[in-house]
C-alpha cells in the first residue's frame, strides 16, 4: 500500500530518528511512505480565532498541495501536523463561508472542500495494518520492555479530530503490546508537556516534564514512548538539569513509538538513530540486549 | 473588593470583542472550575481559567489583560473537551491573545532570544512560540 507522507519541519531537522524509524517499519509491513513531492510549513498551530482565516491558508495549502498531487489521504507523523492539518480541512468541510473566503483568496489553486484524508500513522498502524498484522511480523520481541505510553495533547483534542478516546486513549498501548512491551497504566498519558511554552518560559517546562517524568519512573517504567518532537524534545533535553533539582528524579528514557517498532520488525538499529534520543535511550536497549554493544 | 455591576461593564467592548474572536457564549459558564482543575499551567497561573471566565463575564477587562495566565496557557485543550457547558475555553484565551498581539503587544521579542537557546530549541517549539506569542 502507497501512501502520502506530510513531513513537517521538525521531521526534516531534529527528529530524523522518528521519520527514517518510521519509513522503514512501515516498509516491512507493507505500506510505502511516499514524502509529498512539494509541501510547505502547517503553521504548527490551528488559529482558533474566528476571523483569523490567514493562517489557514498555510495548511490549507498543504491539502491543495496533496490533491493535486492525485492522493485522497495523507498521514502524518507529527502530533501537531496531524492537528493543524486536521482541523483545517475540518474547517473547509464544515463552514462553507470561510471555505469561500480562503478559496476566493487562493485563487491561484484548485478550490478544496475536504478532497483530502488526514490520518495519523498510529490510525494507519491500528485501522490498516492491525494489532495482529504487526505482532506477526515481529521478529525481535521487546518483552520485558516496561512503557508509559504518553499521547500529549494534540493527537487527542479536540474531540472532533481525535484518533482515539479523548481522556482514555488504548492506541499506543496496543502498538506497544503488539511489538512485546510491557504497557504501564501511565496517569499523565494525555497531559500536557507544555508545549510552546519551552519558549517563553522555560522552567514552568521542566516543572512539566519533572511531573511526567517522575510519574513514570514511580510507575517504573523503562521508557516514555511519545509521538510528538515538541514532546521529546520537553521531556528529554533539559533531564540533566531536573536531576540536579530534584534528586529522586534519576533519568528517563523518552523513545518514538516508530522506533520501538522498527526494532522489533527487524529494522536495523543503525536506521533508528537512537543517538539522537534523549535520556539513555541507547543504553537502555544495550542493556536489554535488543541492540548491539557499541565496539 | 465592592465591584459594581452595571448593563455598561457587562457589555463592554471588551466583552464583545472577546464573543467575537472565541465564538463563545461566556454567560453558559456557571464556574464549577473543571477547567482550572485540569490545567497543567495552572500552577503558575495569576488568575485561574475559571477566574478569567468569571472576569470576562464580569467585564473586567483591565484583569484580564494585565494577567499572566493567557500567555502561560500551553493551548492544550483539556479546558475545552472537558468544559461541562461546551464552552471552548482555549479559544477564549487565544482572543485574550490576539487582542494584545493585534496592538502590536507581543509578548516575547523574537530578536531577544539567547542564540544558544534557538540553537538548542526544534523548529516545531520555535514555529509554534511565535505563532502564539508575537503578532
Amino acid at each position: 500500500m502507497d501512501l502520502s507522507y506530510y513531513p513537517g519541519c521538525t521531521l526534516k531537522t531534529r527528529a530524523l530518528n522518528f521519520e527514517d524509524s518510521a519509513i522503514a517499519a512501515m516498509a516491512v509491513l507493507g505500506v510505502n511512505l511516499i514524502e509529498l513531492p512539494r509541501w510547505n510549513c502547517c503553521g504548527t498551530v490551528y488559529s482558533m480565532t474566528d476571523d483569523d482565516l490567514a493562517h489557514h491558508i498555510a495548511p490549507v495549502r498543504n491539502l491543495v498541495r496533496i490533491a493535486e498531487q492525485g492522493s485522497d489521504r495523507v498521514v502524518t507523523l507529527c502530533s501537531f501536523c496531524y492537528n493543524t492539518l486536521k482541523r483545517a480541512d475540518l474547517l473547509m468541510r464544515n463552514s462553507p463561508e470561510k471555505r469561500n473566503t480562503i478559496n476566493t483568496f487562493m485563487d491561484d489553486e484548485i478550490d478544496y472542500d475536504g478532497q483530502v484524508e488526514v490520518v495519523h500513522l498510529l490510525e494507519v498502524l491500528r485501522d490498516d495494518v492491525g494489532w495482529e498484522a504487526v505482532a506477526r511480523k515481529v521478529k525481535t520481541s521487546l518483552e520485558g520492555l516496561k512503557v508509559a505510553p504518553y499521547y500529549g495533547c494534540t493527537l487527542t483534542r479536540p474531540q472532533e479530530i481525535a484518533i482515539d478516546s479523548v481522556e482514555s486513549p488504548t492506541v499506543l498501548q496496543g502498538l506497544m503490546q503488539a511489538v512485546g512491551t510491557t504497557v504501564l497504566d501511565f496517569p499523565l498519558a494525555t497531559e500536557c508537556c507544555g508545549s510552546f511554552e519551552i519558549v517563553s518560559d522555560p522552567d514552568a517546562v521542566i516543572e512539566r516534564a519533572y511531573t511526567i517524568l517522575g510519574m513514570a519512573q514511580r510507575k517504573g517504567a523503562d521508557a516514555i514512548v511519545v509521538s510528538c518532537p515538541l514532546c521529546a524534545h520537553n521531556l528529554g533535553h533539559k533531564q540533566a538539569e531536573i536531576a540536579g533539582k530534584y534528586s529522586d528524579f534519576t533519568g528517563m528514557p523518552i523513545v518514538y513509538f516508530t522506533q520501538l517498532l522498527a526494532l522489533a520488525v527487524g529494522v536495523n538499529p543503525e536506521v533508528c538513530r537512537f543517538d539522537l534520543n534523549f535520556g539513555g535511550v541507547e543504553a537502555l536497549l544495550r542493556d536489554r540486549g535488543l541492540i548491539p554493544q557499541r565496539v | 473588593m465592592r465591584l459594581e455591576i452595571s448593563l455598561g461593564r457587562l457589555r463592554n467592548e471588551f466583552v464583545a470583542k472577546i464573543t467575537e474572536l472565541s465564538g463563545q457564549d461566556i454567560n453558559l459558564c456557571y464556574q464549577c472550575g473543571k477547567c482550572s482543575a485540569g490545567c497543567p499551567m495552572s500552577f503558575i497561573m495569576d488568575l485561574l481559567p475559571n477566574q478569567v471566565i468569571r472576569s470576562v463575564q464580569l467585564g473586567l477587562a483591565e484583569d484580564i489583560t494585565s494577567s499572566r495566565t493567557p500567555w502561560l496557557c500551553a493551548s492544550c485543550l483539556v479546558c475545552t473537551v472537558r468544559c461541562p457547558k461546551g464552552i471552548d475555553i482555549a479559544s477564549v484565551m487565544e482572543a485574550v491573545r490576539q487582542i494584545a498581539l493585534r496592538r502590536s503587544e507581543d509578548f516575547i521579542d523574537p530578536a531577544g532570544l539567547e542564540r544558544d537557546t534557538v540553537a538548542e530549541l526544534p523548529p516545531i517549539a520555535l514555529v509554534c512560540g511565535f505563532r502564539k506569542l508575537t503578532g
